[in-house]
């Protein structure tokens, strides 16, 4: 039994070096030649320790591999998590806009991993970002031809949304659009801007109509036209969609095209100072030369030097801004001038009225300022309304004021659809409060 | 760039069993979701390839570029038509090349083409007659291929039936028809969902509509009854509402129950 067993592993031996196949022939025959069971349940040492020679010879050509220059293997063991040391471009913000530049410049690179992006985002549950917790309507009634091209473009974006943002062997996209057109009221006061409005917009090819009370009365009889005199209804390009769905679909397809995401926060910036000479003037040119991304719930940071340096920050723009220096030079130049975004607090408010208005219900905005949308088929709303210049609410946190909607929206609301006005009663029992008072804040980008 | 869609209109050419997008239309018997197109193993399979070798995946690339190219070009606007014949001999002539079928004002002969998709020219000798009923089934007819139908302001019946183009933003478009369209057939169309079905309350003098084998729609019964609330002279076919109605007559105890399924 000895002899055999040595003169295998000796065949073992021979072989193993040549390659893995052989080897288990060997192995086999070695089985069937001893023509008894080994009382030993584990292998021979000798045949582990060339299988784990040869894997790690291939380790180690690996890491050599890792290990050349512009690669970015440390020997240092790292954190997961880390962003690369260093990327052509890095988005601050993941949010749908922030994704959304990430996706077109992969696009529009010319090779195969020509352009290095890393998107960051220091909350990537979402749970305060503005896209989705938007109640995510697109429309083209816009008084700027600019805004109304904008949002034309983006309709023709997601029409063919699954040209643009579909990965293989993964489920099409669905935007769960629902094509329901905006519907604006205007008073008195107001009437003469609409129409104004609705010519611009016929002229860039939008598909608004005007809707007199009457009109308006005769296809949504649950308005109350009081005080209306004027309506303009889209009726193609309008509705709302899942923002979440939309945020989803641009990460996957960026990140199936290899932009890279990190979840850390943006805490600062490392410039290179080099001196520039014009018209016989000199003067030191600051650049951007690192970001420190800060791990979450850590103090570790990663400096990732980077050539551009996108600010996608949506609501906390300006404070990423700030922190680069833009508004803190001399007056009178560009880096004189702050980035005029702050974060503003809007309400959201879902609402179950059991009788109010069906399938038909446009996206409404009252010429008060109140809104409201349908949210699936059982019964439920959302709404809401910008506040006052005055009260505007503090942006400290993200807590929701209720009574906001019991005082300034649901009498607004009661008065412009009175189906609402039962919810109203019914909001006394503490079982209908429940669903009438789920509600949800958000931050609103407001150019001050 | 590639989707599975592409994949598997590949796999079906492979096999020379013609578009994939068209097999929806080949299953009549059955109401679960429609299945991938190709079976796991295939896609598998091919997207193994596709992540091995790059000139697979450039191959998966192409043919859907092609597939989507060949869309495009059948949905065209056939605008040099309209402006040498006037729009009912374009429209009647972009019908024609689809495949589609179509009926004039106040005539009872039906334009067909035959099972080549070869079909005759006389069309053209009715420049000035509106079209009053399109039969668009089992075509490639998208949102885009629209533009040759809107100048249609007559048109009473549309059958969409089995098109695999047609979906939400197309439904959104059928408003240019409100004054006119009675019958609408949107049965097995697999990409329609309740979102686009919402926009069909344009339709004031819809008569009847079909939406039997939506595989997309979740709670067909549940929409059904929304739009008969906003459509209400509206006879809409081919969903089940699910309900039952369960009458009680208190007298004849013994019969007590009538339980009518609708």
């Amino acid at each position: 039994m000895n002899t055999w067993r040595v003169l295998a592993g000796a065949a073992s031996v021979v072989y193993t070096g040549i390659n893995s196949s052989s080897r288990s022939i060997v192995q086999h025959a070695y089985r069937c030649s001893s023509g008894f069971r080994s009382f030993s349940t584990g292998k021979a040492l000798h045949t582990d320790f060339y299988k784990d020679l040869e894997a790690q010879f291939k380790a180690f050509r690996e890491k050599a591999a890792a290990a050349m220059p512009s690669s970015d293997w440390n020997p240092v063991e790292l954190t997961p998590g880390l962003p690369p040391e260093r990327t052509d471009v890095l988005i601050v913000g993941g949010g749908v806009l922030g994704w959304s530049i990430a996706y077109w410049l992969k696009k529009k690179e010319r090779m195969r991993n020509g352009i290095r992006v890393v998107v960051v985002e220091k909350d990537t549950t979402y749970s305060q970002a503005s896209t989705v917790l938007s109640a995510g309507g697109i429309r083209q009634q816009f008084s700027l031809p600019e805004n109304i091209y904008l949002s034309m473009e983006s309709a023709d974006f997601m029409r063919n949304i699954n040209e643009h943002l579909s990965v293989l062997n993964d489920d099409p996209v669905d935007l769960q659009f629902n094509h329901s057109g905006y519907l604006f009221l205007a008073s008195e006061n107001g009437a003469a801007i609409m129409e104004e409005n609705y010519s611009t917009q016929r002229h860039a090819g939008a598909k608004v109509t005007l809707l007199s009370p009457t009109q308006l009365k005769e296809k949504f009889p649950w308005i109350n036209t009081d005080g209306v005199a004027l309506a303009s209804y889209g009726l193609e390009n309008e509705g709302w969609f899942d923002p979440w769905t939309l945020l989803n679909a641009f990460r996957r397809k960026a990140m199936s095209m290899g932009v890279y995401q990190c979840n850390g926060e943006v805490t600062g910036f490392r410039y290179s100072t080099y001196p520039v000479t014009t018209d016989g003037d000199s003067m030191d040119v600051k650049r951007i030369k690192y970001v420190n991304v800060r791990m979450p719930n850590s103090i570790e940071y990663q400096p990732v030097e980077c050539a551009i340096v996108v600010n996608a920050a949506g609501a906390n723009s300006g404070k990423v801004a700030e922190m680069a220096g833009i508004g803190f030079g001399p007056k009178d130049t560009m880096a004189g001038i702050p980035v005029p975004v702050e974060p503003r607090k809007r309400y959201i408010y879902v609402l179950h009225c059991p009788d109010g208005p069906g399938l038909d219900t446009p996206f409404l905005i009252d010429y008060s300022g109140v809104y409201l949308r349908r949210e699936g088929l059982g019964g439920n709303y959302i709404a809401g309304m910008s506040p006052e210049q005055e009260d505007e609410p503090d942006t400290g946190d993200l807590e929701v004021d209720h009574e906001f909607f019991k005082e300034k929206i649901w009498p607004l609301l009661a008065h412009r659809a009175p189906a609402f006005e039962s919810l109203k009663l019914i909001h006394k029992s503490p079982r209908v409060r429940k669903q009438a008072t789920a509600c949800r804040a958000r931050w609103w980008i407001q150019p001050s | 760039m590639i989707t599975p869609n592409m994949a598997a209109s590949m796999l079906m050419r492979w096999r020379g069993s013609g578009w994939a997008c068209l097999s929806v239309a080949r299953r009549p018997f059955t109401s679960g979701p429609a299945p991938a197109g190709v079976s796991k193993l295939q896609s598998t399979f091919l997207l193994y390839l596709c992540q091995r070798f790059h000139d697979v995946e450039q191959l998966v690339a192409w043919s859907s570029r092609l597939r989507s190219w060949v869309v495009r070009r059948k949905n065209r606007y056939y605008g040099y038509t309209q402006r040498q014949y006037g729009e009912n001999v374009a429209t009647a002539f972009y019908i024609l090349s689809m495949r589609g079928a179509f009926r004039f004002a106040e005539q009872s002969e039906w334009f067909r083409p035959d099972s080549r998709g070869k079909f005759s020219w006389d069309f053209v000798n009715f420049p000035d007659v509106r079209l009053e009923e399109v039969d668009m089934s089992r075509t490639l007819m998208n949102y885009t291929g629209l533009d040759n139908l809107v100048c249609q302001r007559g048109l009473r019946i549309l059958s969409l039936q089995g098109c695999p183009e047609v979906d939400d933003w197309f439904l959104s478009r059928l408003h240019v028809f409100k004054d006119s369209l009675e019958e609408l057939d949107l049965s097995h169309c697999p990409h329609v969902t309740v979102g686009g079905l919402a926009a069909l309350h344009h339709l004031r003098r819809l008569r009847r509509l079909d939406l039997s084998f939506l595989p997309r729609v979740q709670n067909p019964g549940m929409v059904r009854i929304l739009l008969e609330e906003v459509l209400p002279h509206c006879h809409i076919t081919g969903v089940e509402t699910g309900l039952m109605y369960i009458t009680y007559w208190p007298e004849s105890i013994g019969q007590s129950h009538s339980v009518t399924l609708e």
